[in-house]
Order: structure tokens, then sequence, then C-alpha cells
């Protein structure tokens, strides 16, 4: 087995999240991209354990995932209320604060 | 077959040295079951109650243990390091956390504070909104009843016509009958009885705990963890305001999803530094660092990915695009703790993680931080120029200053350190204040904040205005203001080991970022006041302790820097 191709899977997949979220234009598609992010972490994360041979990649990776539900908690919450006052979830509609 | 056992040694815990962190996280999930369990009309006076006292037990906990001489450990088997400079950072953070939670809880300048609950209020906020800045709030109107949705047609029908008008952007100067317009006696006398929603308090301890221990965090899944823990009620406390909620609403999407997009940075170098070193612990990564043979593209990938993160969260330019907009958009009271606060924990973790995991490459790495603090001396000084708001201004100047706090982190050394942490304190206080000055200055439509608005305010309210001058000469780093001894501070260690150029721009754009401060004072007090200007509120208690505390400390820290200094210079950091 050989580890690099997992990295290099996981920096592709970390790589398509980063442009997902900066050329995407709905919040939910933008907040999936960097979901899709955290989850190319993990594969990094198990891939090092898997090098390293310990377990603490492993352990890393599940706490990586718990954040990762807190965080959809609040950001659906923050979507979800934007929604309902404009009826967009399109970061471009959102404009009212510039320079 | 057998199943092996492994015997697991439980990890002792220094409760005492950890107990400030404890209560704070404890009373935090206390006010969750109050706001869970009582009755509506209790809620108010049973969570400030419990947010104050809670802060004052930590601070006294804090007190008592730095006060007994315990030496500088680690703790729960090396993740948190309690260490002179955490407990002088947690001193700074509960202090903020006092003065931002009477802020935040204060109802006496708006009826209901910011988080209102009741209708009547609300109907009054969705009015200031509308008028809230003329074609911006007339295009959201727009884009909201063009769809066509029948809901949110028939929102803008339970309001009253008046208010219906000024959805669809007209600027209506002065509003009739209906929603009560703020700061008229009527609206004054509401103001004991209308409702808040309290669960703001419960989400400040929550952002407190977090911010505690960010900075006493001793590896990187901790960091990690505590960043969320700080990030997560900082993005719902932004979003929460009933008054100017669209853009309430706009910032806390902003600063989410630019916040979670770092966060996904600061892993992705957690990962790549765990594969470098086989440990997130950051005294191993510095061991590592002098004795690996793996490359050491990892290793400085890894520093910078993480980095970026951090940086983000101390609004460092080129990370520094969402300050401005959350910091507007933000209610200013959230804005006020935001600012302090997140500035303390993000510059504490910076300044651990360089010291302790980085200190032995720092050779390799300095060049691009000096690079970055350029960049954000220089944009938060230029763009700060031009701004016309007086909150994004507040927010350009915070960019500004966190370059100058890079200065100082970057020198690895314990005047470093101490005149960094020393920074911290007197940049805090002063903006606390001056954004709690901010909140008292409104008009019909709630808070003023445009710059033309404030012109010949001292001809109204000469108090007001000679507090807000003390606090801009403050943040301009002019004398016998805490702004100067925090710079000396900083620039004498950045000269000290051999910054001398880097310290030659940051004064130049001190220089420049003192115009903007001067400008707003030249208003203030050399131009004619409009006819239909703002009226500046009477405060309630809350917020004149609150400002009161801020400038007091702001002319303390500025006459008689040296106890805190020693303070801040007490000790170094222990991985």
């Amino acid at each position: 087995m050989t580890p690099t191709y997992y990295l290099l899977l996981s920096a592709l997949l970390f790589s398509i999240g980063t442009v997902g979220v900066l050329v995407r234009r709905n919040a939910i598609v933008v907040f999936m991209c960097i979901e899709l992010m955290l989850n190319a972490v993990n594969l990094s994360l198990v891939t090092f354990a898997r090098v390293n041979g310990g377990l603490d990649g492993q352990v890393m990776a599940f706490f990586v995932m718990v954040v990762a539900a807190a965080e959809v908690v609040v950001g659906l919450a923050i979507i979800m209320s934007i929604f309902r006052a404009r009826r967009s979830s399109s970061v471009d509609d959102a404009n009212l604060l510039k320079y | 077959m057998t199943l092996q056992t492994i015997p697991i040694t439980v990890p002792p815990v220094a409760y005492y040295a950890i107990s400030p962190l404890l209560v704070v996280l404890g009373a935090a999930c206390l006010g969750v079951l109050v706001e869970a369990f009582l009755p509506r009309h209790q809620r108010w006076a049973a969570q400030v109650t419990l947010t104050l006292l809670t802060l004052v037990v930590a601070g006294a906990l804090l007190g008592a243990y730095a006060s007994s001489g315990a030496p500088a450990a680690t703790t729960l088997s090396g993740s948190l390091s309690v260490d002179r400079p955490t407990l002088f950072m947690w001193g700074t953070l509960l202090a903020f956390g006092l003065v931002g939670v009477l802020l935040i809880a204060d109802r006496s300048v708006e009826p209901g504070g910011a988080f209102i609950t009741d209708a009547e209020g609300v109907a009054s906020g969705t009015h200031a909104e509308g008028v809230a800045s003329g074609t911006d709030a007339g295009r959201a109107a727009g884009a909201a009843s063009a769809g066509g949705i029948s809901r949110a047609a028939s929102r803008v029908g339970a309001g009253s016509a008046t208010s219906g008008t000024s959805r669809a952007g007209v600027a209506v100067a002065a509003p009739p009958a209906g929603p009560i317009p703020a700061g008229t006696p009527r609206n004054r006398a509401t103001a004991g009885r209308a409702g808040m929603r309290t669960e703001v308090l419960p989400l400040t301890l929550f952002a407190l705990g977090g911010m505690m221990s960010f900075c006493a965090a001793n590896d990187l899944l901790t960091m990690f963890v505590a960043l969320e823990v700080l990030s997560l009620p900082l993005y719902l406390l932004c979003g929460l305001a009933r008054r100017r909620r669209l853009l309430s609403q706009e910032a806390a999407v902003k600063y989410f999803l630019l916040g979670a997009f770092a966060s996904a940075f600061f892993l992705y170098g957690l990962a790549l530094l765990y594969g470098y070193a086989g440990s997130v612990k950051l005294a191993d990564i510095s061991s590592a660092a002098a004795a690996s043979q793996r490359s050491d593209t990892l290793l400085f990938a890894g520093l910078a990915l993480l980095v970026v993160g951090l940086l983000f969260k101390g609004s460092v330019a080129p990370f520094h695009t969402w300050t401005p907009d959350v910091y507007q958009g933000a209610p200013t009271s959230v804005t006020a703790f935001m600012a302090a606060a997140t500035k303390v924990a993000a510059f504490g973790a910076i300044l651990r993680v360089l010291t302790i995991g980085f200190g032995s490459t720092r050779w390799e790495w300095r060049g691009v931080l000096w690079a970055v603090a350029i960049v954000s001396m220089v944009i938060g000084a230029v763009i700060g120029l031009t701004q016309t708001d007086i909150k994004r201004m507040l927010a350009y100047s915070s960019v500004a200053h966190a370059g100058f706090l890079l200065v100082g982190a970057i020198a690895i050394t314990q005047r470093g350190l101490s005149g960094t942490m020393f920074y911290l304190l007197t940049y805090g206080f002063s903006t606390i204040a001056a954004f709690g000055v901010v909140s008292l200055v409104r008009d019909a439509d709630g808070e003023a904040t445009q710059l033309s608005q404030w012109a010949g305010l001292a001809k109204r309210s000469p108090l007001v205005a000679g507090v807000m001058t003390f606090l801009l000469l403050s943040l301009a780093g002019i004398p016998l203001t805490s702004g100067f001894t925090g710079k000396f501070a900083i620039f004498s260690a950045a000269i000290a080991d051999g910054m001398a150029p880097l310290v030659v721009v940051a004064l130049i754009a001190s220089a420049v970022a003192a115009f903007f401060y001067l400008r707003v004072i030249v208003l203030m007090y050399f131009s004619e006041p409009s006819v239909e200007g703002p009226t500046v509120s009477v405060p309630g208690a809350f917020t004149t302790a609150a400002v009161t505390v801020g400038v007091l400390i702001t002319l303390l820290l500025g006459v008689a820097p040296t106890m805190a200094l020693s303070w801040a210079g007490a000790g170094p950091f222990v991985g």
C-alpha cells in the first residue's frame, strides 16, 4: 500500500472543495464544499495514522466529524434564517454590507 | 482467542488551575438550562445575574490561583498549558467578557436591547431596517417582494402602511404613528418592560470558554476544538439582532462561511503537521523539526495552512475580508465583545504556536510574516481612510492594529510576548468602550453610524464627544493613553529583536491611521450639527459602567502601565 496515493487524493478533494467555495454561489453548496474540505482532511489524518503506526490520527478524524456535525447545526440555522428573510440563499444576493 | 487488555492510566487533572475555565463552561451549560426551564419574565434577571456572577467567580479563582505562586504546568495529559501568559490572557478575557456582557445585557439604550423579543419592538425594528441605508435596503426589499412570495407580502402587510412604503425603498425621514421610533418618550417608557432574547448570554459564555481554552491549548487538536467552540457561538451572536435584521443575518452568513473555510485550512495544516511529526503536541512538533528526516515541505506547508486559519481569526490582512462586514452588521454590543476578545484568543494562540511549536525554525518563516504584518498595517490604515461608516472604520482600525500585534508576535522574545499581551489588553478596553459609545449615538432609525451624522456631536453632547475623542486618541497611540504605552512596548521589543525596518513601516502606518481617527474628532468638534442629526441616548447603568471601565483603564494603562506590564512579562510559555 502506498500512502502517497491517499494523500494525493486527499489533496485533490481539498482543492476541489476550495475551488467550490470560491466559485459556487449558493450558500448551501458553498457549505457542502467546506464539508468536503473537512472530509478530505479526515482522509489525510487516517493515512498519516497508518504511516506513523499510531491511532491518534483516526481518533482525530472522529473529533473532526463531531465538530463538523456541530458546524452543520449552526450553519444551516444561519442559512435558514437568511433564506426566510430574503427567499434566497445565494451569497451574491446578500450584498447590503460593502465599502 | 483472548482479548488483550491494555491498562489505561487516568491522566491527572489540575482542577484548581483550570477552575476558571470549568466555571465559565459550566455556567454556560447552566444558562442553557435556565433558558429552557425558567418562565420568560424571570429570564433576563436570572441570566444576567448568573453570567456576571460567573465572570466574577472565575476571576476570583484565577486571581487566587495566580497569587498562590503555583508553578506553570500542563494538565489534562499535556493538552492545556496553564502558565503565566495563559493566566494573563484568561484575566484579560474575563475582563473583556464582563464589560462585553454589560453592553450586551443593556436594555435601556434601545427598548429590549438589540435582542428584543416582543412583536411591537420588532415592528419598529423592521422599520429601522428598511430606512437603514437608503438604496441598499430598498434593493433588498425589492428582492424580497420581487419573488412574489405571499409570505413576504403578508409580512409587509402585517406592519403598518408606513412600514410598507419604507420597505419598498422610499426613505421616510420621520415616521408617523405605528412602529415606535427609537428614542421617543413613548419608546423610552417601554424600555424597561420589553423582553430580551436572553440566550445571547449563555452563548457569550460558551464563546468566552472557547477563547480561554484556545489561548491555553498546548496541542493542535485541542486548539481546533477550542477554535470551533469559540467561533460557533460568535456566528450565532452576529445574526441575532432583531433591528436591522438583514444586515445582521448577512454578517452572520459571511462570518460563518468564511470562518468555516478558514478553519478547514487550519485543520489541513494540523493534518500535515501530524504527518510530519507524528504528534500534534506543539513541543513534539518543535523537537521533530530539529531531528526529523521527513520532508520539510510537510512542515512548512502545514505551518502555512495553520497560520492562515489563525490569522483569519485575528483579522490580519490579507485574511481580513470578513472583518468590516461583520463588525458593521453585527449588533454593536456583540461587535464590541468580539473585537476585543477574539483578538486576545487569536493572538494568544498565534504566540503560543510560533513560540513553542516553531521557535526553532523561526528564520525560515519570519520573512513571510514580516510581509503579512506590513500588508495588514498598510491595508488597515489606507482603506480605513476612505470609510464613511464608523463601525467599518473601527473594523479597518482593528485590521491595522492586528498588523501591529503581529509585529510584536513575530519577535519571538520574552519582551515581544509581554508587549503583545499588554497591547491586547490596551487595545481591547479602548475598542470595547469605543463601540459602547457608538451604540449611544442614535437617531429615529436606530444607531447613527454614518460619519456624516456625527458632525457637530460635541455641541449636542460634550461628554460623549469627549469620551470618544479620548478613546480615538488612544487607538491612534497618543501619549497619556494606553495606546501609546502599548505601541511603545511592542515597537521597542521589535527593535530589540532587530526588526527596525518593520517598526519604521509600523510608525508610518500609525501616522496614517491617526489621520482617520483625527478626522472623526475634527468632525465632532468643528462641524455644524445638522438639524435632523442624531441624539445621544442617556445610557443605562450597564452601558455607563462598561464605557467608564473602558475609559478608566485606558487612562490608567496610559499613565501607570508598570504593573500590567510586569504581569504580562511574568513568565514564558510552557510547552
